[in-house]
């Protein structure tokens, strides 16, 4: 894999360590459901950041309070200091990209075109421009198919860039998500499941995938069963259970309180990761 | 000759899974191939013959000697199957002309003899009062091409692959669970062939003057295809010439002919694109008649205005079911402007390029009006508001009488007495002598849609091939993945619906000037009257969603063919709902298959290994040949 991943960082980046996302007291209710309870949650400059909880913990809902596609009941989101709209576009636009637990390719697209599509914040070209197509249409586009290509080579997918999404396998449609969520050149990555379905190969490329991404300036905020992905990966971990944050800290902290050995993992977490085979049956009943 | 026998015999008994080759009718190989060549030459032979003692069957069958009519039909469709048969055969030098090397052209092509034979035997019997009226020639003629179609069957056909013995089909419902049932269900699927897997030489190997020619005598052979059919005087004719026509393109695409011919399109794009408007322009050269310029202009308002409706439709997914409203607006903005008396602004006459301009502007801004609204809005709701629109369109202008509203459209009576357009004084309501042929005013009218079709087709082309129509693309496919990666769907969406309301706009113009007055009622979600919005609407689906060519050949086809076979006249709305399903349910992409479609076999060829050896001497073989 190459290590270069084509990033040019957005330009009003906050400096080094300092809180990229800062989501507080975000309250997400459906109806009399409340799925996030006043949830609170800092991404740093730099940071790859777990979030865990058992199915139906909230996760996902969270996610979307913070990518604009559910406006939050209460609380706000803001993102290098200017509080977020609640509106997906906007987002992204702002610097925040995101992955969906059950991929959301653009199913009859080819591969680089979904890449193409998620050059979209970061390109100008309108409709008449697309008509008349003067030398600086050909210019922004043949830089956007560059730069697509680069994604696609940094993660793999160069060789079928030419192929629909919907006929790649289940890995490398994975992939292609976070190549397309890549290429709006975002701040803060989420990423919900990555390695769902995957061979443990397959989320062994992941996880180097992710921190190659972070190399690059680029934080990540990830959602994940696998245990042993998590606190390989993982800053900072913070866990949800029936919508409330329980724990937040580090890989240690966490796998060492009891609360969340009791709500979530069921038994202690042996070892330290990456020794043997561990909580490997956890997720396999996830689907 | 031999190693496919053999071959043959192998593949008949693969695994399930794989692609195979079986014969229906078992018969000794080179015993196939002598009845179906021995099939081709008594159905050629036969159109020499007399069919018929009377002249009153459409066409004279009478002459013996000289094909006539449904006989002509019967000798192309027999030249054509011996033509791939040959290629199929591997007969030295000619197999080129069956790239694939597939039986199942030869297998279509003889589908396409037999059926076009036995119904112009059975229609004489029938129209003439028995079988008394048939001459041997006719006799000779079905057992000619029922020998054919043996001989054909008799060849290993390409099939669908074996499936699993527990395979399920939900389509049969509960009589799935009946183990005869699904037996004899999967036996028939298997019976289906398939050629859609099979590799073809790439023709872009050949000498690129070579390949011109190619393009050149395709789109020649096209257009006098084209011509032909138009000039039928008869329905029985037509009906015979939609068989051949039908048989014959589906036998080329099993012989891998149309996919060559697509890779040589995409090749040398500019210079097939520059011979296909060539080709368009020569068409009422070719047709000296005003009736079939006549026929070439509709077919060009349809055909644009379809294409326009596909940005919103194919492109964007957006359901649109009152868009023959924009084409409304677009005529009566070109027929208020057109110095009319009957305009409210009858001294007003602005020059082609204004008009045109005004006419899609004022699309355009109906278009903003509906979308800005309801864009916003997922699902139905843009359809049934769209359908109220075209509506409410329709009432409106039919109200604006001067009696129920203001006086601005004329009410039921419309826009009558459009002078016809004058373009850097050459006036296209009269006739213009070039050389020797005459273009007459519907030709004038023809040239003038021509040049509006072309910009709508590279508006189309340019606009989907864009950041823009990926987006659009995106929405279709997934709009909250779409918004998600950062595209703001009602802008989109919007600037998609105005596009292609100012597109119909624009067409709208012309047509008002061609048909010298604008009323209100064509101008329905579905009648028997062409453009009306179900009619488009059909002919993208039909053609082909998201595709440049289908919206328009879509288009043509339900415009030609209820023109030409009269006797559907009272069943037209009935044919037009059958073929709909037909297509929905058997090809749901459409006659032309999006680009997206074709790499799915793209695909297929790429990860598969090759199913037959390719031998380069087609190439050499084509180069001689060609
Ligand atoms: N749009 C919605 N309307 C109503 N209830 C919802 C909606 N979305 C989520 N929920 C409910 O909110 C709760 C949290 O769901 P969520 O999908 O966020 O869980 P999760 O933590 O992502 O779980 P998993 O690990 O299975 O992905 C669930 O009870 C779910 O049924
Ligand atoms: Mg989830």
């Amino acid at each position: 894999m190459t290590t270069t991943i084509p990033h040019q960082p957005t330009p009003e980046q906050a400096p080094d360590g300092g809180p990229l996302l800062q989501a507080s007291g975000v309250i997400m209710r459906f109806g009399g459901l409340t799925a996030v309870r006043d949830v609170d949650l800092t991404v740093n400059t730099g940071e790859i950041v777990g979030l865990i909880g058992p199915n139906g913990a909230g996760k996902t809902t969270f996610f979307n309070c913070l990518t604009g596609l559910y406006v939050p009941t209460e609380g706000t989101v803001s993102y290098q200091g200017t509080v977020l709209p609640s509106k997906p576009h906007l987002v992204t636009k702002a610097g925040i990209a995101r992955t969906f637990q059950n991929i959301r390719l653009f199913a009859n697209m080819t591969v680089l075109e979904n890449v193409l599509v998620g050059r979209h914040t970061r390109t100008r070209e309108g409709l008449l421009s697309a008509l008349i197509r003067g030398p600086g249409y050909h210019r922004a586009e043949a830089a956007s198919r560059a730069r697509a290509m680069e994604l696609l080579e940094f993660t793999g997918l160069a060789a079928k860039a030419d192929h629909l999404a919907r006929n790649l396998p289940y890995g490398e449609q994975r992939k292609l998500e976070i190549a397309r969520a890549l290429a709006s050149e975002p701040g803060l990555l989420l990423l919900d499941e990555p390695t769902a379905g995957m061979n443990p190969q397959e989320t062994r490329a992941t996880e180097e995938l992710v921190f190659a991404v972070r190399d690059q300036g680029v934080a990540v905020l990830v959602i994940e069963h696998d245990m042993r992905f998590i606190f390989n990966l993982c800053d900072r971990v913070a866990v949800l259970v029936q919508g409330e944050k329980l724990v937040e800290g580090t890989s240690e902290v966490v796998q060492q309180d009891e609360r969340v050995v009791a709500a979530y993992l069921g038994e202690p977490f042996e070892g330290t990761p990456g020794d043997g085979p561990t909580t490997t049956g956890e997720q396999e009943n996830d689907r | 000759m031999t190693d496919l026998s053999t071959n043959a015999a192998a593949m008949a008994v693969t695994a399930p899974g794989t692609h195979r080759t079986e014969r229906y009718i078992p018969l000794p190989l080179n015993a196939a191939r002598l009845l179906t060549l021995l099939g081709v030459v008594v159905s050629i032979a036969s159109t020499f013959m007399s069919w018929t003692y009377t002249t009153d069957f459409p066409g004279d069958l009478t002459v013996s000697g000289y094909p006539g009519g449904l006989q002509i039909m019967t000798l192309i469709a027999a030249i054509l199957t011996g033509v791939v048969a040959l290629g199929a055969f591997r007969v030295k030098g000619l197999s080129w002309l069956n790239p694939s090397r597939s039986h199942n052209s030869v297998l279509l092509l003889a589908l396409g003899t037999l059926g076009t034979t036995w119904y112009t035997v059975i229609d004489i019997a029938a129209k003439l009062g028995g079988l008394a009226n048939l001459d041997p020639g006719a006799f000779v003629a079905a057992i000619g091409s029922l020998e054919l179609f043996a001989g054909a069957l008799a060849l290993p056909i390409d099939r669908h692959p074996r499936e699993d013995d527990d395979a399920d089909y939900p389509e049969l419902g509960a009589l799935g669970g009946l183990q005869p049932v699904a037996a004899g269900y999967r036996r028939l699927r298997e019976l289906r062939p398939t050629h859609a897997d099979i590799k073809v030489p790439d023709p872009r190997r050949l000498n690129v003057w070579l390949q011109r020619l190619a393009i050149v005598v395709v789109f020649a052979a096209g257009l006098k295809v084209l011509t032909f059919g138009l000039a039928t005087s008869y329905s029985d004719i037509f009906l015979g010439y939609m068989i051949v026509v039908s048989f014959g393109f589906w036998g080329l695409g099993a012989a891998g002919l149309l996919r060559q011919f697509q890779q040589l399109t995409r090749n040398n794009r500019v210079f097939s694109s520059s011979v296909g408007i060539l080709a368009a322009i020569a068409y009422p050269f070719a047709q000296n008649n005003e009736h079939w310029a006549n026929l070439g202009v509709s077919v060009l308002i349809v055909g644009t205005v379809a294409l326009g409706l596909n940005i919103v439709v194919g492109l964007t997914g957006l359901l649109d079911l009152g868009y023959v409203a924009f084409l409304g607006v677009g005529a009566y903005t070109a027929a208020l402007v057109s110095g009319s008396p009957y305009s409210i602004w009858s001294g007003v006459q602005f020059p082609f390029w204004a008009a045109a301009l005004a006419g899609a502007a004022a699309a355009l801004v109906f278009g903003v009006l509906i979308g800005a609204p309801t864009l916003r809005l997922r699902g139905d709701y843009l359809a049934i508001v769209t359908l109220g629109f075209g509506e409410i369109f329709r009432i409106v202008v039919k109200n604006l009488d001067g009696v129920s509203g203001p006086k601005v459209t004329n009410g039921p009576n419309g826009i009558a007495q459009i002078p016809d357009l004058s373009i850097f004084g050459y006036n296209l309501g009269a006739a213009h002598d070039i050389g020797s042929f005459t273009l007459g005013r519907f030709a004038n009218y023809y040239l003038l849609m021509l040049v509006i079709t072309v910009i709508v087709v590279l508006v189309f082309t340019r606009a989907a091939d864009s950041r823009i129509g990926r987006s659009w693309i995106a929405i279709r496919e997934d709009e909250t993945a779409a918004t998600a990666m950062g595209i703001n769907g009602f802008r989109v969406k919007l600037v998609a619906f105005a596009l292609g309301a100012s597109l119909a706009g624009l067409a709208g113009t012309v047509s008002a000037h061609v048909t010298n007055s604008v009323v209100p009622d064509p101008y329905v979600f579905s009648g028997s009257v062409p453009p009306n919005s179900a009619f488009l609407l059909a002919a993208v689906v039909l053609g082909g969603m998201g595709t440049v060519s289908g919206p328009i050949l879509g288009a043509a086809l339900l415009y030609v063919i209820p023109e030409k076979l009269d006797f559907l006249a009272r069943y037209e709305l009935f044919a037009f709902g059958i073929a709909l399903v037909l297509i929905m349910r058997f090809r749901p992409e459409g006659i032309i298959a999006n680009r997206r479609r074709q790499l799915e076999f793209h695909e297929d060829a790429a990860t598969a290994p090759a199913q037959r050896p390719l031998g380069d001497d087609t190439v050499s073989a084509g180069t001689a040949g060609a």
